[in-house]
């Protein structure tokens, strides 16, 4: 097994350090067209109501919700890509609004999407990449042969432009970019949707390996029930925007009296799982 | 010291990333580049020729000096739309390829990110420029034997850093307006290089206008190209000392601006819509 480099060594991150994500009372809003009120008029659609937790560091917390529950915000907002409208969330004790260059060096992030260009090859996208992060060529000739073997993208491969591989490969890449800095923090953003089941079972397995080995605290939002269950300490119900429960499984379906993650989502929300209602449709936040 | 040393050097290699990105992407799309540069070498003709056009409609004109400051414009006017281009992409094809995000989670300052996409605009921007200009000089036969290359090319480099401000300040455009931002960047080109002179002498234009040809750095370097090349004059003070206050003025402003439209695309969600 390949070392992945220490962008951020963990030793860097004090053992009796806060929380490695603390979430208090966080809340975004978006601004939507309302048809009702004609042309220009214009609603506050609430995409993360109050929302409270933490996680602990080398934990993995899976998030549940539907499309439009507001899973995708909260990535976003942790990964400073958006401003949060009230409350405030911490990396390791750093403000995501307020000290993002902080928090960036300590997070990274695989969505659902796996994002590159198109036309680059695997390669030339993982190296600029890692430049961002300050990887130089000779650390990067090194690494990205290793980190590509390890999530088991072929070597004979590497050279293909993107928009030649599979949505599976695609996402291997994508994984490999987001280990390739050492993210102290790993926020997956439903990273097995749309795969096939062996593909979703070498990810999942390489986010097992990630998390014992590097000592990664990972924050998992996820459509997949089973998902949640195998990998996550405790699992989250997120529906329409509000935190309804974060628990070890077990617990949350003791909670509701479910012999299930899905029944206990459905008595926690008042609906099923794949049931998505003209709300969510309405709600146009981030998924 | 030592941190500071660390932290520069991290924000090197970062901007030498963009700048191996943006040789990768150059690389992939070369036959486009191709095709581009052939578009302007027509454009540049479609104009050049209209020396040639006065004197057949009867015109008495020096028509070896008209067509050579109508080519220096349009030179200019494209070397100026491969710098606004570049920047506006670093924003319009990002987005749409999705991969703005990642780039903007990176701990890369904002800085040294367009900085990247800059340094990498200049040098590809200067050698299509040139290109551009030995293909229609040699189209024309132009012999320009006074001409002072040099004093030229370092006068278009000087401006570049101005160019350069102001190209930052509409490359948020996309992140305000996705779908037309990166148009409106180009009436930011045109309405730079009417002010300037691009065809012809700024006094020929009406009295605001002139005002406003002072504050725009393509007056000074479409003034200092063309005495260079025409004239073979050499670096003039009165046309760098201009570009310096101007690029002073303009980075910060263009870092400023963007900064600005960077917060609003993370308040209204705006790096990326769905998904």
């Amino acid at each position: 097994m390949t070392e992945v480099r220490e962008a951020v060594p963990l030793e860097a991150v004090p053992r009796r350090s806060p929380p490695a994500v603390d979430v208090l009372e966080l809340r975004k809003e978006f601004r939507r067209r309302d048809r009702k009120k004609g042309r220009f008029g214009r609603r506050r659609v609430p995409a993360l109501d109050g929302v409270t937790f933490t996680i602990r560091r080398g934990e993995c917390v899976a998030i549940l919700g539907q499309n439009g529950s507001g899973k995708s915000t909260l990535v976003r907002l942790l990964s400073t890509l958006l401003l949060p409208d009230g409350g405030s969330a911490t990396i390791f004790g750093h403000d995501v609004a307020r000290e993002s260059r902080a928090v960036r060096r300590l997070v990274n992030r695989v969505s659902v999407e796996a994002s590159f260009f198109k036309k680059m090859s695997s390669s030339e996208n993982l190296h600029y990449a890692a430049r961002f992060y300050g990887m130089t060529p000779s650390e990067t000739r090194v690494k990205i042969p290793e980190i590509l073997t390890r999530v088991g993208f072929p070597a004979d491969r590497r050279g293909e432009p993107m928009e030649n591989l599979s949505r599976g490969m695609q996402q291997k890449v994508a994984l490999a970019r987001a280990l390739l800095t050492s993210p102290v923090v790993l926020l997956l953003d439903e990273p097995t949707t749309g795969l096939d089941p062996r593909s979703k079972k070498e990810v999942q397995e390489f986010i097992r390996e990630v998390r014992v080995e590097h000592d990664a605290t990972i924050l998992l939002c996820t459509h997949d029930l089973d998902e949640a269950e195998e990998l996550a300490e405790r699992v989250g119900i997120l529906d329409r925007g509000r935190l309804l429960a974060l628990e070890p499984a077990d617990d949350l379906k003791h909670r509701y009296g479910a012999e299930t993650l899905e029944d206990a989502f459905f008595a926690a929300t008042g609906r099923g799982f794949e049931e998505e209602g003209d709300e969510d449709d309405d709600r146009e936040v981030f998924a | 010291m030592r941190a500071m040393a660390m932290t520069l050097k991290h924000e090197l290699i970062g901007l030498s990333g963009v700048v191996e990105r943006n040789i990768y992407l150059t690389k992939r799309y070369i036959f486009w580049d191709v095709a581009f540069f052939v578009w302007t070498v027509a454009n540049t003709l479609t104009i050049v020729f209209i020396a040639e056009g006065i004197v057949a409609t009867g015109g008495e004109i020096d028509v070896e000096q008209v067509t050579t400051q109508l080519l220096i414009g349009a030179v200019v006017w494209a070397y100026l739309g491969i710098i606004f281009a570049f920047l506006m992409e670093t924003v319009a094809w990002e987005r749409w390829e999705g991969t703005i995000e990642y780039t903007f989670m990176a701990p890369l300052s904002r800085a040294m990110h367009l900085g990247g996409t800059g340094v990498f605009a200049v040098i590809y921007g200067l050698v299509r420029a040139s290109l551009l200009f030995v293909v229609v000089a040699l189209f024309f036969g132009l012999s320009m034997p006074d001409a002072n290359f040099a004093a030229a090319l370092v006068l278009l480099v000087i401006a570049s850093v101005s160019f350069f401000g102001i190209g930052m300040m509409t490359s948020v455009l996309p992140l305000i307006s996705p779908e037309k931002g990166a148009q409106l960047g180009f009436i930011a080109q045109g309405m730079l290089l009417v002010v300037s002179g691009v065809y012809y002498p700024v006094s020929v234009l009406p009295q605001w206008m002139q005002w406003l040809s002072t504050i725009s750095p393509a007056t000074y370097a479409l003034r200092g190209i063309r005495a260079s090349i025409l004239d073979g004059a050499g670096l003039a003070w009165e046309d760098v000392w201009p570009l310096l206050v101007i690029g002073a003025v303009s980075i910060p402003l263009g870092l400023w601006v963007f900064h600005r439209g960077e917060l609003y695309a993370k308040r209204h969600g705006k790096l990326k819509r769905s998904g």
